[in-house]
């Protein structure tokens, strides 16, 4: 019961959108294709799904090649981005129709369409017309509709990418919970590597059409392959240093990485790599006595103040760094940054 | 199997699918036209006509005043089709259905009517008639799509700072083109191969290729003559489509169908003018139409009832073999008859052509504008000549066409086929191709996505393209004057055959048989409008 997917090549005309990609997802994991806009993910997942015509490669389902399965016969459900519900059925007909198309027996869909509704939380929902439901309801009966014939594969196509931040939280939550209790295998395709990073147990990020890195969501998101994956898993700061004993010793300080061996090594920071000293943050890992800078830039968010700071050393002018949300800093004032582990890749 | 053969197997089922619509226009079009075409041929003399300067004098005039027409008529028809699409007032729904009553009117009868106002012809009358006819073909045709298309692309220009006007010309107009587009090419042809309006309005004077072909066919019997200009008025038709079909392909996609939203709503500001230019059209539409109804029912006595009376016999000294009722009958089996085979047709064919349309590689997309194209030809062929044709080749047949009951039908299905797949095609491709491709991931085969997602949500205008077509049968004069047998005629070919022969009784009676097919066909309309409407409600929800 696994997807494996080789040296997958698809052009659109002499564009080659996915090239030789390799892919594996196992028996119930689930798998989020991670890339920016226009790097062929959702080409790729269309391709998996029979919807995309391969130039070359395979797509095989428990080592069945699937070249001469149309999509309808590939047991694969899709979830678009925006839904695409069929607007002339109301929700329980819209989840029906595939129970219908794989003539499952008319008197078990009431039921099923019941519980698929108590799944995705829109119990009570059958007979509303699909254009009065919200965006997140929506998507939730796309959901419904897509597991309903019980694929052996679940693709989601930016599922959660048309709704609104609070409520794309807490839907990749609710859909990580339904996954897991499910035991669907599933392919997730997202640019938001924190909606990858909740639904999935592995991720593999896409760039230019290929993939650049695949792992454990933990292992990539501390350990990206190069300074591309990194930059696009949120690191905006990238500083060489030399690891000793447990400890990297760098241009901004020292921090103990206890899993680094010996030698030369890259770091890549996100902004919150980087505290205000005697600020806490992760605490025990903060280390020396930081570096000092002037705060070009400060922006209040949700959870910190995030600041840009000039350091005046020759190698990085300018690095991202965060203060709590309390710390009252302007532009012009004179701050000493201390580095934290939770924030640091190491790339490479 | 590798996916090419994949493909290659889906291209089968689809080439099956498409045989019976091009069997039908070869064995009933392409067949018949080449025979009397190539007996002409053999006659000799084809060269000679084909060099003569008035010939293509002939031919300019034909596609000026064509074009003339077709301007004026989506002029007046865009104003109607807004109103139609766009405007929530008391009385839509009536002009939805009147708009419909010129385009179905008897050609003799409009061209009668046009002589009343204007006596010594000349080509504005011409023109004018040949748009009257047509403005329902565009009012239709573009307010279909238009009450489809979404308004927020055009809202988001007016938020962008452009006027009312900038957001049309700019946003919506763009999207309504692919409609706009195919109406004209219909209407065009309509124009150029127009023949009752032509022949008694531009009387010796002013003629098209299409009278002058009638001319030389029957009166003449120059069958060389008119296979030239036959083979004239092809090409200028031809020409005509390509351009059309160029068109068509650069715009194509612009629109797109959007469920569940009622863009009509209350005109404001500006708005209420172009609600007035189309309730202007309306009531210039209506003129000709009122002064018929009136004559119906007046003689040189006073108000009188005695045309309608006389249907049931058949005129003075016996004009005609058959009573007015009996040829109204036959109206109505002949255009029920023609209207199945058309959709059956028409509809299989609108859907090969969007299928191959969707269809990767350039052979495919290029396969299907050259079906396109061929399916708009029967417009552009004279009637007389198919007419013709039919009378030499269906001999050929087994069964004995020549004299069946379905004669008549076939050559009116041929009219309408082009109009069913004008009307139907547009909204087939508007067709959300994610929505095909959400219902495919479900398990539904390609048949099985037809069925469950096209059909539905293509169904108001395949009911639309039904009543259509039904009421053009109705009308339709050109190919069924030369194929009804005397005894059988319809009820257009019954009220020439009146007007042809003097006698107040006939005139009245004429007039009479003209208001019945009014009622009729306003009845028809109406019905297949309700009928779409409510069917629509339940299974298509919004629309």
């Amino acid at each position: 019961m696994s997807l494996s997917v080789r040296d997958l090549t698809v052009h659109y005309g002499s564009f080659a959108a996915v090239r030789d990609v390799r892919l594996d997802i196992a028996d119930g994991e689930v798998l989020a294709l991670l890339g920016p806009s226009g790097s062929g993910k959702s080409t790729l997942l269309r391709a998996i799904a029979g919807l995309e015509p391969a130039t070359r490669g395979t797509v095989n389902w428990d080592g069945e090649d699937l070249a001469a399965v149309p999509v309808h016969r590939r047991g694969f459900g899709l979830v678009f981005q925006d839904g695409q519900l069929f607007g002339h059925r109301d929700v329980a007909a819209n989840i029906a129709f595939g129970l219908r198309m794989h003539r499952v027996p008319r008197a078990e869909h009431a039921a099923r369409v019941r519980r698929l509704l108590d799944l995705v939380g829109l119990a009570g929902y059958e007979r509303r017309r699909v254009t009065e439901l919200s965006g997140g309801q929506a998507q939730r009966v796309a959901l419904a509709r897509a597991l309903a014939p019980e694929p052996r594969l679940l693709l989601l196509d930016e599922p959660l990418s048309g709704l609104d931040a609070g409520l794309r939280e807490q839907l990749a939550i609710d859909l990580a919970a339904l996954l897991r209790r499910s035991k669907i295998t599933a392919l997730l395709v997202t640019h938001d590597q924190e909606e990858a990073f909740t639904v999935a147990d592995g991720v593999a990020v896409l760039d230019g059409g290929e993939i650049r890195q695949e792992g454990a969501v933990r292992r990539v998101w501390q350990g990206p392959a190069d300074d591309g994956v990194a930059r696009f898993l949120g690191v905006t700061t990238f500083v060489d240093g030399v690891a000793s004993g447990g400890s990297v010793r760098t241009a901004l300080g020292e921090v103990a990485l206890p899993e680094v061996g010996d030698g030369p090594v890259r770091l890549g920071l996100r902004p919150h790599a980087l505290r205000l000293a005697g600020s806490g943050g992760a605490g025990s890992g903060v280390t020396g006595f930081g570096v000092a800078g002037e705060v070009t830039a400060a922006v209040h968010r949700r959870e910190h103040l995030r600041l840009v700071v000039a350091l005046g050393l020759p190698e990085m002018s300018t690095v991202d760094a965060v203060a709590p949300v309390t710390a009252d800093l302007r532009p012009g004032d004179t701050v000493r940054l201390t580095l934290d582990p939770d924030g640091i890749a190491v790339v490479g | 199997m590798t996916p090419r053969a994949v493909l290659t197997a889906r291209g089968t089922g689809l080439a099956l699918l498409g045989v019976l619509p091009l069997a039908f226009l070869v064995v009933f079009f392409a067949w018949p036209v080449v025979a009397i075409v190539g007996r002409g041929f053999t006659a000799g003399g084809v060269g000679a006509v084909l060099g003569d300067a008035a010939t293509w004098r002939l031919a300019g005039f034909t596609v000026a005043s064509a074009a003339a027409s077709t301007v004026l008529a989506v002029l007046a028809g865009l104003p109607v089709a807004y109103l139609l699409a766009r405007v929530r007032l008391p009385g839509v729904g009536l002009v939805r259905t009147l708009v419909l009553v010129p385009f179905v009117l008897p050609t003799v009868v409009v061209g009668l009517a046009f002589r009343t106002i204007w006596p010594d012809g000349g080509v504005l009358s011409l023109v004018l008639a040949n748009a009257f006819f047509n403005v329902a073909v565009v009012a239709r045709t573009v307010g279909g799509l238009w009450s489809q298309v979404d308004t927020r692309a055009a809202e988001a220009a007016r938020a962008l700072g452009a006027s009312p006007w900038r957001a049309f010309r700019s946003v919506t107009l763009p999207a309504l083109a692919p409609a706009i587009s195919s109406a004209a090419a219909v209407v065009f042809l309509f124009c150029a191969t127009s023949f009752g309006v032509v022949l008694i309005l531009g009387g010796a004077r002013y003629r098209t290729l299409e009278t002058e072909i009638y001319l030389r066919t029957v009166d003449l019997l120059d069958l060389s003559g008119a296979a030239a200009l036959s083979l004239v008025q092809f090409a200028a038709v031809v020409a005509a489509l390509v351009v059309g079909a160029i068109a068509r392909r650069r715009r194509d996609g612009a629109a797109r169908v959007r469920s569940g939203v009622d863009g009509a709503r209350r005109p404001r500001g500006g708005e209420w003018w172009v609600v007035a230019a189309a309730v202007a059209v309306v009531g210039l539409l209506l003129t000709p139409i009122v002064s018929l109804l009136v004559a119906s029912v007046s003689t040189p006595d006073g108000w009188s009832l005695a045309g309608f009376r006389a249907l049931a016999g058949t005129g003075v000294r016996g004009t005609l073999q058959v009573t007015g009722w009996e040829a109204a009958s036959n109206s109505l089996r002949a255009a029920t008859d023609a209207t199945l085979l058309a959709m059956t047709i028409g509809v299989l064919a609108s859907v090969v052509l969007v299928a191959l349309r969707r269809a990767p590689g350039r052979l495919a997309r290029g396969m299907g504008e050259t079906m396109d194209a061929a399916l708009m030809l029967p417009l552009g062929v004279s009637a007389v000549t198919v007419g013709f044709g039919y009378l030499v080749t269906l001999d050929a047949l087994p069964g004995d066409l020549r004299t069946s009951p379905l004669l008549v039908p076939l050559a009116q299905a041929l009219v309408i086929i082009p109009l069913v797949v004008r009307m139907v095609l547009p909204v087939l491709r508007a067709v959300d191709v994610r929505l095909r491709q959400a219902a495919a991931t479900l398990g539904a085969s390609p048949g099985r996505v037809w069925r469950e997602i096209d059909l539905p949500l293509t169904l108001r205008s395949l009911v639309a393209a039904a009543g259509f077509g039904y009421v053009v049968a109705l009308g339709e004069f050109g190919a069924t004057s030369f194929l009804a047998r005397p005894d059988a005629p319809t009820l257009p070919v019954a009220i020439a055959g009146l007007l042809s022969r003097p006698g107040e009784l006939n005139n009245q009676m004429a007039y009479a048989a003209c208001a019945l097919l009014m009622v009729v066909t306003v009845l028809a309309v109406v019905l297949i409008d309700r009928f779409g409407a409510v069917r629509g409600r339940s299974a298509v929800g919004e629309f």
